[in-house]
């Protein structure tokens, strides 16, 4: 009898609505999911309300412009419907027409089009210099990640050493400089005092007439004009991962499983790689994403010091020329691709880590 | 706040005051030599910033005959492109940058305690909404946002500036208390403030939160050092209108007249280098230094 009602009572909460989204919920892989989205929705609107509802609006202000230029032969009406054109928007329609129409164009990936140069689609404007700041940061991200990891073992490893003293001080005192003043400091030193470094000759994604292509010139051209960027992305990041990676082997050496590897007699190699390194590295991954995130924001500076042809020069020279379509489609675009990286990684970690990935299932 | 450096005070310390502790956090300090010139550091610049402008003279005028010189008794840093002293520039330009730093500080540090503490507490509902705003905030890349709102907002004060600094780099700091007011709010002393029933009010500002007036101290000036390189980042992208003379106006200056590429000018365009460089090398210095000293988990050698 009591097994009947316990049954009944099973039966019941698997059909519950309520339950089964509860347990959807507490799976990570959804809940970062659900983040994800969420970000990349609250920065959109975010990007719509800035651009439209702020009082002196670039709207506004374009339908001045257009008045202005036309010396009065363009009335407001049409000034209105010319400005519509360029936001890829319907000035005339209520405003939360006006959004779903903004939702459905970015799902259509339509960021509307250039002010300055008619007809030139916003998408293809980024499409053009986004994969250069995706290169340059992703390979200054990684080798600052592994270096610095291999060095923050280390440290953790030859505690209160020569060694550990250099490495832990100099990571603090290098990543506490702007990566811009580095920036500018290599080319004050480097490029003008020493005249080590011809960076006038670097400017730009690749030498302008190559021909890009899986070449071996083309690549190594690529990576001849990324270098001075990625450099300064590996300068600026390494000491944040040396100094996280040495407390985080301090603290995993202490714990109990590592002294119960050494008593099972395994060798120090194994320790140091499958228990100490392996559960040090995890929290890491996800600061990984989030200082993406960080790196891509900061490209904005290094690019326009170094005169590197990425999303963060495009979005400065939007800025000045007020072209606001662009504006607002890059500050999209990199914001969905940082959530993106960042939904990666939390999918990562949840593979690296088996304890998060089981923390709903463990009844079923 | 130096009062607090007693991570678990004997009761002789307890009583010996402030004036007892002060002694014992500097000697404690002067232990960490990186810490100490860190801290001598933060000393100079604030002096530097807000004292000396009293004292010197404001030179404003444009040398046409005095540009790029090198350093001399007259000039002790050189001139800059107009012509005028790059010393007198350095003196009046702190101001501005240090004032920002702490302004903006103080601000996400007020909304992360408050609304840290208060998810870690009230728990539910509430805790889950504000560490989903929390994480959605944290993920969007914060440079990129400013400089959109920068280019659209065109904020004219500083004050304006350091408020939306602010706004912006509060998120981490919010998860960071939340946890720690989340492992606070179990110990004893609290539980006992809570069988009292003193109140939410009484148990956040009374009970927990002096606990944390070191971790407190430590991510404010971590917060500056933040506030500091987004600010000057902002004004070196001439995303602000450039009115006065700060170190990131002077950057911003050197970098559009092509400074970088005079031999002569190096001293008119390290010198705000230097400046920024120095202050954020003491904060951080005296900020981990703050870490080791209140931490003596991780003190001395294992």
């Amino acid at each position: 009898m009591t097994t009947a009602v316990a049954a009944k009572a099973q039966v019941r909460t698997a059909m519950n609505p309520r339950r089964y989204l509860g347990d959807a919920w507490r799976r990570p892989i959804s809940r970062a999911v659900v983040k994800a989205l969420l970000t990349i929705w609250v920065t959109t609107t975010l990007t719509f309300g800035l651009i439209r509802l702020m009082p002196g609006s670039p709207v506004e202000l374009k339908i001045d412009e257009l008045i202005q230029t036309s010396n009065g032969s363009l009335s407001y009406e049409d000034a209105k419907a010319i400005a519509s054109g360029l936001f890829a928007i319907n000035l005339n329609a209520p405003l939360h027409e006006q959004y779903l129409s903004f939702i459905w164009n970015l799902l259509h990936l339509d960021l509307g089009n250039s002010f300055l140069s008619s007809g030139t689609g916003v998408t293809s404007i980024i499409l053009a210099v986004l994969p250069w700041t995706l290169f340059s940061v992703g390979t200054g991200l990684l080798l600052s990640f592994i270096v610095g990891i291999g060095l923050g073992l280390l440290a953790a490893y030859r505690r209160d050493s020569l060694l550990d003293r250099v490495v832990s001080t100099g990571g603090s005192l290098i990543s506490s400089i702007p990566n811009y003043l580095l920036a500018l400091l290599m080319i004050l030193f480097l490029g003008v005092q020493w005249h080590l470094v011809n960076f006038t000759s670097m400017r730009g994604a690749y030498t302008s007439g190559m021909q890009p292509g899986f070449s071996l010139a083309f690549i190594g051209d690529i990576f001849y004009h990324a270098s001075l960027p990625i450099t300064i992305y590996f300068l600026t990041q390494i000491g944040h991962w040396v100094l996280s990676m040495r407390s985080a082997t301090l603290s995993a050496l202490e714990e109990d499983y590592v002294t119960a590897a050494r008593a099972r007699g395994l060798s120090d190699g194994r320790i140091r790689t499958a228990y100490v390194g392996r559960n040090a590295v995890l929290p890491l991954v996800t600061q990984l994403a989030i200082s993406v995130g960080f790196i891509v924001g900061g490209a904005a500076v290094i690019e326009t010091i170094f005169a590197y042809q990425g999303v963060g020069l495009r979005l400065l020279a939007a800025v000045t020329q007020r072209d606001y379509p662009v504006i607002q489609g890059i500050v999209m675009l990199t914001t969905i691709a940082v959530v993106v990286a960042n939904l990666a990684a939390d999918l990562l970690y949840s593979k690296l880590d088996p304890r998060i990935g089981r923390a709903g299932g463990a009844s079923g | 706040m130096t009062s607090a450096i007693l991570a678990q005070p004997t009761l002789g310390q307890r009583l010996a005051g402030p004036w007892r502790a002060s002694v014992e956090f500097l000697r404690l300090l002067s232990r960490r030599p990186v810490g100490l010139a860190g801290f001598i550091g933060i000393v100079f610049f604030l002096l530097l910033a807000f004292v000396a402008p009293l004292f010197v003279p404001f030179q404003n005028d444009p040398s046409l005959v005095d540009i790029y010189l090198t350093p001399s008794p007259a000039h002790p840093l050189g001139t800059d492109f107009q012509g005028k002293d790059v010393l007198n520039q350095i003196v009046f330009g702190g101001r501005d940058i240090l004032g920002v730093a702490l302004l903006a500080a103080l601000v996400s540090t007020v909304i992360a305690i408050t609304f840290g503490s208060i998810a870690a507490i009230v728990g539910g509902r509430l805790d889950s909404t504000i560490l989903a705003i929390t994480d959605v905030v944290l993920t969007l890349p914060k440079l990129i946002l400013l400089i959109a709102v920068a280019a659209i907002l065109r904020p004219t004060s500083f004050v304006f500036l350091a408020v939306i600094l602010g706004l912006i780099q509060w998120s981490s700091l919010l998860r960071q208390i939340r946890a720690q007011v989340l492992s606070l709010k179990e110990r004893d002393y609290v539980e006992a403030a809570r069988s009292l029933d003193l109140g939410l009010f009484h148990i956040v500002f009374r009970e927990i939160l002096p606990t944390m007036r070191s971790y407190i101290a430590i991510h404010f000036i971590f917060a500056m050092t933040d506030a500091m390189y987004a600010q000057v980042f902002i004004v070196f992208l001439g995303l602000v209108p450039v009115s006065g003379s700060n170190w990131g106006i002077m950057l911003y200056f050197a970098q559009g007249q092509g400074a970088l590429f005079f031999r002569d000018s190096i001293w008119y365009i390290l010198s705000p280098i230097l400046a920024i460089t120095l202050v954020q090398l003491s904060l951080v210095s005296f900020a981990s230094a703050l870490e080791d000293i209140f931490n003596p988990r991780l003190r001395g050698s294992a």
